[in-house]
């Protein structure tokens, strides 16, 4: 500025220009950008109107009754009035990406809709017959038409069958999941088509087949055990597959600067690969377990269940709130049926429960 | 040499003259080549990469040389269907004959890759000693080494206040200067760099091939580039590679003095190559 003497009109207005310009960075704030326009506010909220109401008038004209014909009609009148209102306004491209968009967010709502919908039924149905006393109580000397009553030895029976499962299933599956990934043996094309296979069966099957070899065929009796051993069978294919798809996102390149850091291959999975995969091993463990906890039909032929308070897993029936539910929710009585949602609802805090702790194991740690 | 001075030289090097410290070793690769499968990518290659000298390969792409740097502490056949033929001979003894261990000859044998690829779950001072932990060795004293490390790769300074942080929360350039301090806690009387600054900004480069400087009078460094400048920037000597035709293994052209690769090669292609008239 000091060459600016003033004199020359057009200088001067370049300072005059330049000098409003205060760079204070003091003064910066963070610039949120806009997630929509009223103008597209506007256009999607007409659109639906003008949908709602043609969709009314032609549903009148052919007498369509329900809900499903006339919301079927509106919506696809949405979409084509919608699109129209887009392309007049800006163009083919827009609208079709506008279309899109709209469609997506319809259906993942769709998609979550069931979800909340059966969470919040079960809760408000639960909630009616829930007590704390729940917690402490059996069914052993409760009548149908009694008061009071709980689910002790379902939770109990649950935590145990589905514990021990785990802790059989769980390492079995994570080192099928070494085998099959890191040192992709011999075998590992028969393994992973046994997996494969038996990620198909269902689960009444391999309640069948526990029944027939253990209960039966060894003499055991039904047992929480026996219930464990039939989750074991569902829950190996589920952990190993989603744990070698896990395994096979760790970098390559981790593996190798391992190795020629003169680490054994052993030494390589337990340090670098499986930490690295923690969270995603965690994930499939969840799944596991969370398809392992609510399994009905195997625990019918396993351990079929009891209304008294069975500590002992390996020693007579036991219950379990699969069972708690399935037996209950079956009987001709509205207290009966109530504790079955109450059963339902505590099935619902238990995974809930559940998934938290093991979320925090997964990112807490941190050396 | 700065950075060198604040520290006491290795353990080797106090039994000899501090006048004239011979420290490192000598790699001999004779008659090297290398197959993936039947197809042979490498043939007989003979190179000897001398103590305290940093010795450059370069050639176009596909000509070997990465193979060539791989065969050197036994990476190659972690491939597989990789083969391997020749010896490679370190200070005379032979690293495929088996009288050394694989973990031994690593652990005498750094190396650096192209990628930065520090272990995400480990913290920076982890990582550098994740090699000692891989590698079943105890330390006796954890955070000399960690600074140690740290100094001689060229990062202490950036990083001395956030030693817990993760690995991962560090830059490109960073990453693989943890990745040099990490080869380097180990001790290894040789590093193999594969190409690496080519994943990283002008600036890192800088800090890293001072780095290189910096180390070249304790070890002996193998670096694999791109860069014809930053082969005459960091070497001594240097190896040219090439590949004929499409098909055909690669094989070693020439090797020499830098200035002479450089400036007075003795091949047409070598000639051709560092002025830019192919490849």
């Amino acid at each position: 500025m000091t060459m600016v003497d003033g004199s020359d009109p057009f200088l001067a207005s370049l300072t005059t220009v330049e000098m409003p310009i205060v760079d204070d960075p003091s003064r910066d704030q963070p610039r949120k950008s806009p997630s929509f326009r009223a103008s597209g506010v506007v256009e999607a909220v007409g659109s639906m109107v003008s949908a709602a109401v043609l969709g009314y008038v032609v549903c009148r004209f052919f007498s369509w009754g329900g809900l499903m014909g006339p919301g079927l009609v509106t919506a696809a009148l949405f979409v084509g009035i919608f699109s129209t209102v887009i392309r007049e306004s800006s163009g083919a491209e827009a609208a079709a990406d506008r279309v899109a968009h709209v469609l997506i967010l319809v259906l993942a709502l769709t998609a979550v809709l069931p979800l909340v919908a059966m969470v919040s039924f079960v809760t408000l149905k639960g909630l009616a017959a829930f007590r704390l006393g729940f917690f402490v109580q059996d069914m052993a000397k409760v009548g149908p038409l009694d008061k009071g009553g709980g689910a002790l030895h379902a939770i109990i029976g649950s935590l145990e069958q589905v514990g021990i499962a785990s802790l059989v299933a769980v390492p079995l599956a994570l080192l099928s999941a070494v085998y099959l990934n890191e040192m992709k043996g011999k075998m590992a094309k028969y393994v992973r088509f046994m997996v494969d296979a038996m990620s198909g069966v269902p689960s009444v099957v391999a309640g069948l087949f526990i029944y027939a070899a253990w209960v039966v065929g060894l003499h055991q009796g039904p047992s929480g055990f026996a219930a464990s051993l039939a989750l074991i069978v569902l829950m190996l294919p589920t952990i190993t597959r989603t744990s070698e798809e896990v395994l096979r996102t760790i970098s390559d390149s981790l593996r190798e600067a391992s190795l020629a850091l003169g680490a054994p291959q052993w030494r390589t999975v337990l340090g670098v690969v499986l930490p690295t995969a923690r969270s995603g091993i965690i994930t499939a463990t969840l799944l596991g377990v969370a398809r392992a906890v609510g399994e009905t039909a195997p625990m019918i032929l396993t351990t079929r269940g009891s209304s008294r308070t069975n500590t002992n897993p390996f020693q007579d029936q036991q219950g379990d709130l699969p069972l708690f539910i399935y037996q209950l929710l079956r009987q001709p009585n509205q207290a009966q049926v109530d504790r079955a949602f109450t059963g339902a609802f505590i099935l619902l805090l238990l995974v809930g429960l559940l998934f938290t702790l093991a979320r925090l194991a997964g990112t807490s740690r941190r050396k | 040499m700065t950075l060198l001075d604040s520290f006491p030289p290795p353990q080797v090097a106090t039994l000899r003259t501090p006048e004239a410290p011979v420290v490192g070793s000598t790699l001999e690769a004779r008659r090297v080549s290398a197959w993936f499968g039947s197809r042979k990518v490498l043939e007989r290659a003979s190179l000897t990469m001398e103590a305290q000298r940093v010795t450059a390969l370069i050639g176009p792409s596909g000509c070997g040389k990465s193979t060539f740097l791989r065969t050197l502490n036994r990476m190659h056949e972690n491939i597989p269907d990789a083969q391997f033929g020749g010896e490679v001979l370190l200070d005379g003894q032979d690293i495929y004959d088996g009288d050394l261990g694989l973990t031994e000859v690593r652990l005498m044998i750094g190396m650096v890759f192209q990628k930065p690829n520090p272990f995400p779950s480990m913290s920076i001072a982890g990582n550098v000693l994740s090699g000692l932990k891989l590698s079943g060795r105890k330390v006796a004293d954890r955070e000399v080494l960690v600074e140690k490390s740290l100094r001689r790769a060229g990062l202490w300074g950036e990083v001395k206040d956030r030693l817990n942080a993760s690995g991962a929360s560090l830059s490109g350039g960073q990453q693989q200067r943890l990745c040099i301090a990490r080869a380097l806690a180990m001790e290894p009387k040789i590093l193999l760099m594969d190409e690496p600054c080519s994943a990283l900004d002008p600036i890192s480069t800088r800090v890293i091939e001072g780095t290189i400087l910096e180390l070249a009078p304790t070890i002996t460094i193998v670096i694999v580039t791109h860069n014809m400048q930053q082969a005459q920037r960091v070497s001594n000597q240097c190896a040219f590679f090439n590949v004929e035709r499409i098909g055909e293994p690669g094989r070693l052209v020439e090797s020499g003095p830098t200035a002479k690769i450089f400036g007075n090669p003795d091949d047409q292609r070598t000639d051709d190559y560092v002025n830019g008239r192919f490849g």
